[in-house]
């Protein structure tokens, strides 16, 4: 067990596309378990991908189940994740342990079709949503090299509409 | 040593006030900290955190030409503020209605009482000269949850049914 190096922004290695995995052996279960614990230590720590810590492979590691009323799929070891299908969209905010101290807007598709392997090589298919869907998109883009600042759109001009409030009815 | 200062320009639009004005810092070694700049009224606004080896004056001094030429107000101000002390904005709330005084007053007062903090503002006015609207946008952090800011704002609600007001959790998805 070991808490890996995170790579930071501007760190050029981040834009690195990550290979296939090929080989579900022991090294690959070992890293797995340091990449989680890793995942553990942060902020957030819903979500990890390996070219964080300099692996460049496509590996993620997701749970979102820390969060209240929300569907998820708990603790997901996703390898040579594909998203099949994208489904409406929506601004969210995003941060990252690879982008310190800044949070910013970022579209994503509120609804995902994924296919990925486990940590046996055993393909899975999702249907996911919302903050897992979110999180999902946001670390598939690590393995190709993409950080949410490069998807970032204004802050200052967003218009979000989720829920209007509305004055209750004078009696 | 270099120390941050809050440098403020103002002044009528016009082409290349930003690049002059960064250009000319940039040249005698200051970094730019967040900035904000922006039109109003026909008017250009920056504020700007500056960081510079010497004293507030020798900075204005250097500014001045330049701000003369450009017809630009300066000020400034050395800061004790920092870099990578970012609050997370906890809440968002809009507000637009039929343009009067006090929108801003009356909304951020509710907001003020029950503690929530303002990080940034930005309000305009649309519409044209007979009929005017106001929209208003702000982000903030609150400690308290949902419902209750809301019913901080719902007496001004009730005295001014038209002013639409929507307020929202900003959910952070950290990773």
């Amino acid at each position: 067990m070991a808490i890996l190096k995170i790579l930071t922004y501007p760190d050029p290695q981040l834009k690195n596309l990550a290979a296939p995995v090929t080989a579900f052996d022991e090294d690959l279960q070992t890293f797995l378990v340091d990449l989680e614990e890793t995942m553990r230590t942060g902020p957030g720590g819903v979500g990890i991908a390996a070219p964080q810590v300099g692996r460049f492979e496509r590996i993620v590691i997701v749970d979102v189940s820390c969060k209240s009323k929300i569907t998820h799929h708990g603790r997901l070891v996703l390898i040579n994740p594909e998203i099949s299908e994208w489904e409406g969209f929506d601004i969210g905010r995003e941060g990252c342990m690879s982008v310190p101290d800044y949070t910013g807007n970022v579209i994503r598709a509120t609804q995902i079709h994924l296919v990925a392997q486990d940590e046996t090589g055993t393909v899975h298919e999702y249907d996911m949503e919302g903050y897992e869907a979110r999180a999902v998109q946001h670390e598939i883009d690590h393995l190709d090299g993409l950080l949410f600042i490069d998807r970032l759109v204004s802050r200052r001009h967003d218009l979000f509409q989720r829920k209007v409030y509305q004055p209750k009815p004078k009696n | 040593m270099s120390q941050w200062f809050m440098v403020t320009l103002v002044g009528k639009d016009q082409i290349g006030i930003v690049s002059k004005i960064t250009m000319a810092l940039y040249q005698v070694g200051c970094h730019l900290g967040e900035t904000s700049m922006l039109r109003l009224g026909g008017n250009f606004t920056i504020m700007m955190m500056v960081s510079y080896t010497g004293l507030a004056p020798t900075l204005e001094n250097l500014l001045a030409p330049l701000a003369k030429e450009l017809q630009l107000h300066i000020h400034i101000d050395a800061i004790e503020g920092q870099l990578h002390q970012h609050q997370e904005p906890t809440v968002r709330i809009s507000v637009h209605g039929a343009d009067r005084a006090g929108i801003v007053a009356q909304v951020t007062q509710a907001l003020a009482q029950v503690g929530l903090n303002i990080l940034n503002l930005e309000s305009d006015v649309g519409g044209d000269t007979n009929n005017p609207f106001y929209v208003m946008h702000l982000e903030g952090t609150a400690t308290v949850d949902l419902p209750t800011i809301e019913m901080a704002l719902q007496n001004l609600l009730n005295s001014q049914p038209d002013l639409k007001v929507t307020v929202q959790l900003i959910e952070t998805v950290m990773m």
